[in-house]
C-alpha cells in the first residue's frame, strides 16, 4: 500500500538530510506507528507522503501512484485518496463542523441527497452527533481533531495519514483520538500514525517504526517505545 | 465530471463565496468602504468632466465669424457664397440675415439704449445682410479666413470679416484655458482610475492574505484549484458590486442636496445642475461602468490574488 525504497529528502543542498535513504513497506490494513523526537525525521516523512515536499531521491509508491509520474495538477487527485490528519487540526475556521467535513465531498461533486446521508454517519463514527452546526471555535480541542479525522476519513481513503494528531491534547482527548483510529483501521483502513507519546505505543501494541536522525533505526511488530 | 456535477460545483462555488461574504462582514466592510471611496472619486471626476466640456462647449458656441455684405450682392450671389461657406470643412453652421434681420437681431442686442436704436431705423437702415459662420474649430480659423479673404469673395463685403467684436484674442485666451482645462480633467479622471484600480486591488490582496491558511488547508485536502478560487472571486465580485452601488447612491445623494441648497446651481466653471442632469440621463451607463470597474477589477484582483497561494511547491 504504501512503499518508500531508500528515500531521502535534504531541504538544503549539501546539507544534513531529514531523511537519510528510508526503505518502508506498509500493507494493506496495517496499522504502522512511526515513533521518534522531534527533528528525528517523522514530519518530513509524512510531508513526503502527502506531496507537501518533494523527495530528494528514492522512490515514493502510495496506492499504486509513483510520485516520480505525478504531475502538479494531479496533486489534487493523489490527495483524495489519502485522509490526512494533522496536529493542529486545520479546520477551516468559517465553516461550521458539517461543512468542514463536506467539504470534502463537495469538491469531488458529490450530490447534495448523498452528503446529506454520509456525513451524519461519519459523525456518528466519531462521537460527534449534534455538533453539526457549531463553529470550530466553539469545540475543544479533542473535539476538533475528531472532525479533522472524520473530514479525514468521509471520502472512505484506503490509506489515513495521522501526523501527531494527539500531540495538542491532553491523556483522555489523546485516548479518545487514538480508539476512533483504531476503529477505522478495523474497518479496513490503511493508518499510518506518528506520535512521540510513549504510553499510546506500549497500549496499541502495534507494528512501531522508529526514526532517529533521518533512519530508521528499528521496526518491530507488537512493540512497545524505545528510542 | 458530468453536467450536472458541474452545475453542482458551480452553484456550490457561488453559494460558497456568498456565505463566506457574510462570514467575514467585517472584513468585508473594510474593503468595501475603501472600494466605495475610491469609485466614488472616480464617479465625481467622471461628472466633472463632461460638465466642464459641456461648459467649455457652451462658451465656444458663442463664438463665431460675420462676414459683412455689400448691399448690391444679390441673392443668386449670397446663395452661392452660402454653398461655399458651408463646403469648407472647418465649418460647423452658417445663418443668413437680410438687411431687416439684422436690424431686429441690433434692436434686441441694445434694448437698453434708445439712442443707438433710434440711430437705425427702418427707413434708414445701415446694417448690411450678414452671413454668420460658427467655425467647427476656434484654432483653426485661417481656413475661413484665407477663403473670406479671396479677392473675389472680398469684392463682396463692406467691411473685413469680424471675429466676434474682433475679440480674437480674448477668445483665443479663453479657448487655449479651456482646451488645457479638459486635458486636465481628462488626465484626472485616469489618474483617479490608476490609483483607484491599485488601491482596491490591494485592498483585495490584503483580504485574501488574512485568509491564507484557509487555501493552504483546501489545497490539503485536495480541492481543485478552481474550487479553492472559485468562492474567493464570487466574494471580490459581491465587494465590486455593492461599492458601485453604494457609489452611486453616494453621488445622487450629493446632487440631491446640492441642487436644492445651491439656489445659484452654479459654482463658476462647476455647473451643478448641468451636473446633475447629466447623472439623471446618464444613470444607466454611469451605474454601468461603476458596476463594470468594480466586478472587473474585484474579480481580477482576487484571481491574482489566489494564484500566488495556490502555487505547488516543487522543490
Amino acid at each position: 500500500m504504501i512503499l518508500l525504497d531508500r528515500v531521502s529528502k535534504s531541504y538544503s543542498r549539501g546539507g544534513k538530510p531529514s531523511l537519510d535513504r528510508i526503505s518502508l513497506h506498509v500493507e494493506p490494513k496495517e496499522f504502522v506507528i512511526v515513533v521518534g523526537q522531534s527533528g528525528a525525521g517523522k514530519t518530513t516523512l509524512m510531508r513526503l507522503l502527502t506531496r507537501e515536499e518533494r523527495q530528494t531521491s528514492g522512490k515514493i509508491i502510495v496506492g499504486g501512484i509513483d510520485y516520480d509520474k505525478l504531475k502538479d495538477r494531479e496533486i489534487p487527485l493523489l490527495r483524495r485518496k489519502i485522509g490526512v490528519v494533522f496536529q493542529d487540526f486545520k479546520l477551516l475556521p468559517n465553516k461550521t463542523i458539517f461543512e468542514n467535513v463536506s467539504f470534502a465531498l463537495e469538491m469531488v461533486g458529490m450530490g447534495n441527497q448523498e452528503i446529506k446521508n454520509t456525513v451524519p454517519r461519519v459523525l456518528e463514527i466519531v462521537n460527534l452527533t449534534g455538533k453539526e452546526d457549531n463553529m470550530p471555535y466553539e469545540l475543544s480541542g479533542g473535539e476538533r481533531q475528531r472532525v479533522a479525522i472524520a473530514r479525514a476519513i468521509v471520502r472512505q481513503p484506503k490509506i489515513l495519514i495521522a501526523d501527531e494528531p494527539t500531540g495538542n491534547l491532553d491523556p483522555k482527548h489523546a485516548w479518545d483520538v487514538i480508539k476512533i483510529l483504531e476503529k477505522i483501521n478495523r474497518y479496513g483502513t490503511t493508518v499510518l500514525l506518528t506520535t512521540h507519546n510513549q504510553e499510546i505505543v506500549n497500549k496499541l501494541k502495534r507494528r512501531v517504526v522508529t526514526i532517529k536522525d533521518g533512519k530508521i533505526v528499528s521496526d518491530r511488530a507488537n512493540a512497545g517505545y524505545k528510542i | 465530471m458530468s453536467g450536472k456535477r458541474r452545475l453542482i460545483t458551480v452553484w456550490r462555488i457561488i453559494n460558497n463565496g456568498v456565505v463566506n461574504f457574510i462570514r467575514n462582514i467585517s472584513l468585508a466592510i473594510a474593503a468595501m468602504a475603501i472600494m466605495v471611496v475610491t469609485l466614488t472619486i472616480v464617479l465625481f471626476s467622471l461628472i466633472v468632466n463632461y460638465t466642464f466640456s459641456h461648459t467649455i462647449y457652451q462658451i465656444t458656441n458663442k463664438i463665431d465669424v460675420s462676414v459683412y455684405l455689400k448691399n448690391r450682392v444679390t441673392s443668386a450671389e449670397t446663395t452661392k457664397l452660402i454653398g461655399e461657406i458651408r463646403n469648407l470643412s472647418n465649418v460647423q453652421s452658417v445663418q443668413y440675415l437680410s438687411k431687416e434681420q439684422a436690424l431686429k437681431a441690433y434692436e434686441q442686442q441694445n434694448s437698453n439704449n434708445q439712442q443707438l436704436i433710434q440711430a437705425a431705423t427702418e427707413t434708414n437702415n445701415p446694417l448690411p445682410p450678414t452671413i454668420i459662420i460658427k467655425p467647427v474649430n476656434l484654432n483653426n480659423l485661417g481656413q475661413i479666413k484665407s477663403f473670406l479673404n479671396e479677392p473675389n469673395i472680398a469684392a463682396l463685403q463692406t467691411d473685413p470679416p469680424s471675429y466676434s467684436g474682433q475679440e480674437k484674442e480674448a477668445i483665443d485666451r479663453i479657448t487655449h484655458a479651456t482646451n488645457v482645462l479638459q486635458e486636465i480633467g481628462v488626465i484626472a479622471v485616469i489618474v483617479f482610475a490608476v490609483v483607484s484600480v491599485l488601491i482596491i486591488f490591494n485592498t483585495i490582496q490584503m483580504a485574501i492574505f488574512n485568509r491564507r491558511d484557509e487555501i493552504q488547508i483546501m489545497r490539503l485536502l485536495g480541492a481543485g484549484r478552481g474550487y479553492i478560487r472559485g468562492p474567493f472571486i464570487v466574494e471580490s465580485i459581491i465587494y465590486g458590486i455593492l461599492s458601485a452601488v453604494i457609489s452611486v447612491i453616494i453621488i445622487n445623494a450629493a446632487f440631491q442636496a446640492s441642487s436644492g441648497t445651491l439656489q445659484a446651481s452654479s459654482l463658476g466653471l462647476l455647473d451643478i445642475g448641468y451636473a446633475n442632469n447629466y447623472f439623471d440621463s446618464h444613470f444607466i451607463v454611469l451605474l454601468t461602468v461603476e458596476l463594470a470597474l468594480g466586478i472587473v477589477i474585484g474579480a481580477v484582483s482576487s484571481m491574482i490574488a489566489t494564484r500566488r497561494y495556490l502555487k505547488f511547491k516543487t522543490r
